[in-house]
């Protein structure tokens, strides 16, 4: 390991102080220093090449590739690759290609736009059936749920005390509850319905 | 063959029936779709292979092209994602799309390189095998934007990305696309700077 040792005067007492430093660590910074500059000059060169400068950027771009030496030769050698890139060509397919596709594309026709079999209906009838049957279970469990005021100010003595108090038999025995269970039922059939009736249709299509 | 028609209007009118109006697309872009195709896939059969399908896979779902993008953008967003799927399907090592192709590869070109080198390549020749050694990602990135006629945005469309991390990549696959030429093509590149 090497170290540099030189004079650093201090600026607020102006005294001279004698410093050293590894010799490596500096020759890293600079190496960084100088690749971060380097970067900075081809990226904002590349973004002059491609037309993406904002416009008070294309000018000073402009006048450092005029008066700057090193700018003036990144830009050149930059657009030489920009130059050579756009000159490629493109790989072709062989001579049948074409014919091939339509050969092909003859067994099929074009399927219906993806808007038209995804009924948005559906969509709305899926995410309501569940955020009906979970509000329900929220209003039945609300209003079997006895709030006082001697509750004690643990909240998580109120929530066992809350769930315990449900009476869960009486939920699923009475009537209404029945009734909105059977709806739901029903209602979630008929979507397996349409479901399985479109699934049949597109087999016999294909 | 070719009625001069946009693309918009070739597509609604089969859409309403005139299928052979779809060669129109397919002759305007096979070459594209092709070379991009072969950017990720190696070799020119599979990339055929691929390339039919995605026009395949376009016509059938012509109807959900909706004109909110450049019909281009659409058709080489299927080609990328059908291209990735094949070479799933083939049980490539996935992760070899971000990284450069193997040593070995190169090095075979290399000798390849060494064998002609009193061969004099054209720039378009020297240019695309210098791009053969790119990984897929860098040298569709570059394929879209100077042959596909892509802006950054609808790079990001097809690629999944944010315009800003297209750009960072781009300047990437160019910086490695440059070493490259510089590593394998110094002589050549030498001549054209000279011309």
């Amino acid at each position: 390991m090497r170290y540099v040792k030189y004079r650093a005067i201090d600026d607020s007492t102006g005294k001279e102080n004698n410093r050293s430093e590894l010799c490596d660590d500096i020759n890293e910074k600079r190496k960084n220093n100088f690749m971060d500059t380097e970067m900075n000059i081809e990226a904002r060169l590349w973004d002059y090449i491609d037309g993406l400068s904002s416009v008070n950027e294309k000018s000073v771009v402009e006048k450092l590739i005029e008066t700057n030496l090193e700018w003036k030769n990144k830009y050149h050698e930059l657009l030489e690759a920009h130059q050579l890139m756009k000159s490629t060509e493109l790989e072709e397919p062989s001579m049948r290609f074409a014919k091939n596709v339509m050969e092909e594309i003859a067994k099929y026709h074009v399927a219906p736009a993806t808007k038209t079999y995804i009924n948005k209906k559906i969509i709305w009838g899926i995410g309501g059936f569940f955020i009906i049957m979970i509000l329900g279970f929220l209003i039945v469990a609300i209003s079997q749920t006895h709030f006082t005021d001697t509750a004690t100010p643990k909240i998580l003595t109120d929530y066992n005390n809350a769930v315990n108090k449900i009476q869960w038999g009486k939920i699923f025995n009475s009537t209404y509850t029945n009734i909105f269970l059977g709806i739901n039922v029903i209602l979630g059939l008929m979507m397996l319905d349409i479901y399985l009736t479109r699934k049949k249709q597109q087999h016999k299509e294909a | 063959m070719h009625t001069g028609l946009t693309d918009t209007e070739i597509i609604s009118r089969v859409l309403k029936g005139d299928q052979q109006l779809y060669a129109q697309i397919v002759e305007r872009y096979q070459n594209y779709v092709f070379t991009l195709v072969l950017r990720m896939v190696e070799s020119r059969e599979d990339a055929e292979e691929v390339s039919q399908d995605i026009f395949v896979k376009a016509y059938r779902s012509l109807a959900d092209f909706r004109g909110e993008s450049k019909f281009s953008t659409w058709l080489y967003t299927i080609a990328r994602t059908s291209s990735i799927t094949f070479l799933r399907k083939k049980k490539l090592d996935t992760t070899s799309i971000d990284n450069e192709k193997t040593f070995i590869q190169v090095e075979n070109q290399e000798s390849g390189f060494k064998a002609n080198i009193i061969e004099q390549k054209s720039r378009h020749a020297m240019v695309n095998e210098a791009i053969q050694m790119l990984s897929p990602d860098d040298a569709q990135v570059i394929t879209l934007f100077y042959k596909g006629e892509q802006s950054l945005e609808e790079m990001g469309r097809i690629l999944g990305m944010e315009p800003n991390t297209v750009k960072v990549k781009l300047h990437r696959a160019r910086q490695r696309l440059k070493e490259k030429m510089e590593k394998y093509f110094s002589h050549e590149v030498r001549e054209i700077q000279g011309d």
